[in-house]
């Protein structure tokens, strides 16, 4: 992988591999070992085997990501009431402690599996393969994958899913993309909820939200909606039933695909097998390229 | 926040490296760790010692390097500076940029001394 084959030497830092190869020795006869891995890498290797594992069972797997209360639960139960039928949905938790979401998830007779992080600030791909040992994924068409709330460390862990999304609900506020620019520009999809409360929260402004977000360069779609007065959903299902049918079609040429952003490693990885290293933007991923 | 979690998986990482080359001690480590990365260089060296504590690089000096936040334009395709939440070409302002660097999380390299230099120490 990554550690061997070289691909995660950069234009930032070959110069650390040129002279002397892999290996050279300092002045004192100390050993300098050039490494150049992620440092994160264990989880991005475990990372890869769950993605494997989601592709194998033609599931599409998608992680959720907000700031605790911006309506990630909520969003999956008015999906699961609308699309139950259509597509079979599975559901695993992170939270730091309690049941509680899991069993919201399991009242509308979907199968969740909670993970309770203790005081963990995020999941990480141990704890979701974990996780996928207690849950079948036989015939399940979309896993969700709802991170702790936390506009901070979740950003920075892979875990196997294809796709990230963000949300952003009204009562945050509308500059968090600015304040928050590694979240955000993680996103393959930034969902603006709770916009019924709009009227109520008028220094809420949509456009401004849409402008800090492109600031970071992130091409991704904004759609607001309300899961509480329905308002926009069709949208949101219209963007889910794209990514199904092109998981599909992925699975059916045997590729797959990562979030938009990855760590170094993993997105530098991915290029090599595809064969345009540092050849891509922002565009590629949305179509499933990398 | 999740800089612990970083150390540990740094350490590992270390000692395992360091047990192939049959190291007895490590002397210095050295990061790439961006402005985009989403961890902090200043709180990876605060739970650095927790996680070396006891082990064979428990007296290795941890360096860490920022490289700058550059974006390539895909529309112009001037390579300019940006900062961390204005990723903008520095030319033409278009949004659809390309990180150049920034996002860096590495272990770019370890120096290691061996127990027989110890020895002769």
């Amino acid at each position: 992988m990554c550690d061997t084959c070289g691909c995660n030497i950069t234009p930032g830092n070959e110069h650390l591999v040129q002279p002397g190869g892999r290996l050279a020795r300092t002045g004192d006869g100390r050993e300098a070992v050039t490494v150049l891995k992620s440092l994160l890498s264990e989880n991005d290797h475990q990372a890869s085997h769950n993605r494997d594992h989601f592709d194998r069972h033609g599931v599409l797997a998608i992680n959720l990501m907000s700031s605790p209360g911006a309506g990630k639960t909520r969003l999956l139960e008015a999906t699961i009431d609308a699309l139950g039928d259509e597509f079979s949905i599975a559901v695993v938790e992170g939270d730091l402690e309690t049941e509680n979401d899991a069993e919201r998830i399991r009242a509308r007779g979907v199968e969740a599996v909670q993970i309770a992080t203790g005081s963990a600030c995020h999941l990480d791909a141990h704890m979701v393969h974990d996780a996928l040992h207690r849950l079948d994924l036989d015939g399940v068409d979309i896993l969700f994958i709802e991170n702790v709330g936390n506009l901070v460390c979740p950003a920075s862990f892979d875990l196997g899913q294809h796709r990230n999304i963000t949300l952003l609900s009204v009562p945050e506020g509308d500059d968090k993309p600015s304040k928050y620019p590694v979240m955000f520009r993680a996103a393959d999809l930034v969902l603006l909820t709770k916009t019924d409360l709009l009227p109520y929260l008028g220094d809420f402004d949509p456009q401004r939200a849409e402008r800090c977000l492109r600031q970071l360069a992130s091409e991704a779609p904004l759609l607001a909606l309300s899961a509480t007065s329905g308002e926009a959903l069709e949208d949101w299902f219209g963007w889910l039933r794209g990514e199904l049918r092109a998981q599909q079609e992925r699975r059916d040429r045997g590729e797959t695909a990562r979030p938009r952003i990855q760590p170094d490693g993993a997105r530098l990885h991915a290029d090599m097998h595809s064969g345009h290293h540092h050849q891509h933007h922002h565009g590629d991923a949305a179509s499933g390229g990398s | 926040m999740h800089e612990f979690s970083v150390c540990i998986a740094l350490m590992q990482q270390v000692q395992q490296i360091a047990r192939e080359h049959g190291a007895g001690r490590v002397e210095r480590i050295r990061l790439q760790v961006g402005p985009l990365s989403g961890v902090e260089a200043p709180l990876l060296q605060h739970a650095w010692p927790l996680a070396a504590a006891g082990t064979l690089a428990e007296d290795a000096e941890l360096v860490i390097e920022s490289a700058p936040i550059r974006v390539q334009c895909s529309q112009c395709g001037a390579e300019t500076e940006a900062s961390a939440n204005r990723l903008l070409c520095g030319a033409c302002g278009d949004f659809r940029t390309r990180l150049v660097s920034g996002d860096e999380m590495l272990l770019a390299d370890l120096e290691l001394s061996h127990i027989d230099q110890q020895r002769a120490q």
